[in-house]
């Protein structure tokens, strides 16, 4: 197929950098700049390809890295178990949530998304015996055959194989026929049904595969921390994550990347200038990257892009980003499918 | 031939009925649908025609009464349970995939009744026996030049011959058709007409080209006030006094 090659280029690239990322800004930022991308790709994959947003991914993200801390400092398993292990208890958590969520559509879904991990947040602050309530769990460690990772700069290493497996399992979601069938219910739920799909049950296992990749992501950040907290379970978690994919573009992937680079950046640029403001910057960025680019970063670029037609290569690119839709919604399409 | 089940009876409605509000939309409407019958549905501006169909496909819930599929009571099954068991319709208003491509839109019509959709490790395309079935279907109903357009952007024509081509795919036994034709270009009606000619399946149709439902139906049914006021062959139901009292007089 003609674009074959340049798809190539295009995810050669993303790897390139993600490599080189470390060198390029402070080791831990890198990680965290990983692991959020993850999450925000993770939510992505609800708002973009299905047409639901989730205000609670703060639920699967903290559960996860409090199973995974768990698993961590009881068991002493590498690293690598302990963070696979959270992300299946964050799925296992994602599939009555799911249930009692799919049923309800646009800001509903938010809603009720929303009020589950305001529960998971309470059961957290209580369950003082196991999460260790406000003062959460410290000195999780990074284990990996005995291999030294105090070092950020190696632990990122040792967790970016993690990361990219989890943003090649979304990618290839979003290419597989099963990921077709989600931009079809994302565009006429009851057309998907008319043909025999079983809508709510694609929403279900879609919700539960997603949380499994927050559950991941969420993982990993309390092990390159050393730390999970209440923090990681606070609704301004899933609020940062969707955040990140407006910011970069919904239903793009790559954006949810951009997104997440930006964000993470801007709050350590902040601070480290000592400016305790940062959710203003945060906020007014976001004010003004959605009143000027309605589709986010990547989504906009997509759509300009193909002007550029003497550079074959860029114009296939933005016209597919990798994975991504023909056409990405911009976010008030998504939000009027409540009705 | 209302009321109970005849040999060869594929769809039966018995005393279906929806209300809304205390309003009745649909009351005790029965009769029933033999093998291959092409019936068609007629009735002035809110008789409930729509309301009968989304009450046979499932999208709304009976308030009374059932329906029937192949001697089955599928009354209180979800819209997808009867897809599965080969109901087809189209939408009044154009109903596809906006973000898609024709075709695949059409891919995933053929692909639903082939249940290759839950595979998550694969590429979309790579379903070679639903492309076929796909563009089939778009040659069919002329719109094979038109596969890789984003199906949002299509005229309004084509969208309607983009949901005669998303049911072909589905090759269901019983099909629904709510105004196929509407805002059609008049150009585009006969080459429908055939393609709906050529479906060849149980067919009830909801159509406002008086020449078209003569020209296809086996029986036409007349719907008033959300009742059904009779069901007969063509030529009987123009020479009805009661229909042409209460329909045929009144402006379309
Ligand atoms: N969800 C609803 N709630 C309340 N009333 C409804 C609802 N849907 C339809 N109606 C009313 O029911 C009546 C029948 O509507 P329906 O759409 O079935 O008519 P129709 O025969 O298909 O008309 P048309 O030829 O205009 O398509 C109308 O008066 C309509 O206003
Ligand atoms: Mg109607």
């Amino acid at each position: 197929m003609r674009g074959h090659g340049m798809k190539r280029w295009g995810i050669l690239l993303g790897l390139v950098v993600a490599l080189a990322l470390p060198w390029l800004v402070y080791p831990p930022i890198a990680l965290d700049i990983a692991v959020w991308a993850l999450l925000a790709i993770s939510v992505d994959l609800l708002l973009g390809f299905t047409g639901l947003l989730s205000f609670g991914h703060a639920a699967f993200w903290g559960t996860a890295a409090y199973a995974t801390g768990l698993v961590a400092l009881h068991t002493g398993a590498p690293f690598p178990v302990a963070v696979i292990a959270g992300a299946v208890t964050a799925g296992l958590l994602a599939a009555p949530i799911g249930y009692l969520s799919v049923k309800r559509t646009g800001i509903y879904f938010a809603m009720v998304t929303l009020a589950f991990a305001q529960m998971v947040y309470f059961i957290a602050n209580q369950w003082r015996s196991l999460t260790g309530g406000e003062n959460g769990l410290q000195g999780i460690p990074r284990d990996l055959f005995g291999v030294d990772l105090s070092d950020p700069f190696y632990f990122y290493y040792a967790a970016l194989p993690l990361v990219l497996l989890g943003v090649f399992a979304a990618w290839r979601i979003v290419r597989s026929p099963f990921g077709r069938v989600l931009v079809a219910i994302r565009d006429n739920p009851a057309r998907a049904r008319a043909l025999g799909y079983p809508v709510e049950r694609y929403k279900l296992l879609v919700f539960v595969l997603s949380a499994t990749l927050a559950g991941l992501a969420g993982g990993l950040h309390a092990v390159g921390h050393g730390f999970a907290s209440m923090d990681d379970v606070h609704w301004t978690t899933s609020g940062q994550a969707v955040l990140m994919v407006v910011l970069g573009g919904i239903g793009t992937l790559w954006g949810s990347v951009i997104g997440a680079a930006l964000v993470v950046q801007l709050e350590d640029v902040l601070a480290t200038a000592g400016f305790d403001g940062t959710g203003i910057v945060t906020g007014a960025v976001f004010v003004l990257v959605v009143l000027l680019f309605r589709r986010g970063i990547w989504g906009t670029a997509a759509m300009w892009l193909p002007r550029a037609r003497r550079l074959p290569a860029l114009s296939r690119l933005a016209r597919r980003g990798p994975g991504a839709t023909p056409s990405a919604p911009a976010p008030e399409a998504l939000v009027k499918k409540g009705a | 031939m209302s009321g109970e089940d005849v040999m060869g009876t594929v769809l039966a409605v018995d005393d279906l009925s929806w209300h809304a509000g205390g309003a009745r939309i649909v009351s005790d409407v029965s009769f029933s649908v033999a093998e291959r019958e092409f019936v068609a549905v007629i009735g002035p501006n809110g008789a409930g025609k729509t309301t009968l169909f989304n009450l046979i496909s499932g999208v709304l819930r009976a308030s009374g009464g059932s329906v029937r599929l192949d001697g089955a009571d599928i009354t209180r099954e979800a819209p997808q349970r009867r897809a599965r068991r080969g109901l087809g319709r189209t939408f009044q208003t154009s109903s596809v995939f906006a973000s898609l491509t024709v075709r695949e839109n059409v891919r995933l019509a053929a692909a639903a009744r082939r249940g290759s959709c839950l595979r998550l490790w694969r590429r979309a395309d790579s379903d070679a026996g639903a492309l076929a079935t796909a563009d089939e279907a778009l040659e069919r109903v002329g719109l094979a030049d038109r596969a890789p357009e984003v199906a949002g952007s299509l005229s309004h024509g084509d969208k309607r011959k983009l949901e005669l081509a998303i049911l072909l795919a589905t090759d269901p036994r019983v099909i629904l058709l709510d105004e196929p034709m509407a805002g059609l270009g008049a150009a585009d009606v006969p080459a429908l007409t055939e393609v709906i000619r050529s479906l060849d399946r149980t067919v009830l149709m909801v159509e406002h080209h008086m020449n078209v439902l003569l020209d296809l139906a086996d029986r036409v049914a007349v719907m008033h006030h959300g009742a059904l006021l009779a069901i007969d062959a063509p030529e009987r139901i123009m020479a009805d006094p009661t229909v042409r009292d209460a329909y045929l007089g009144e402006p379309l």
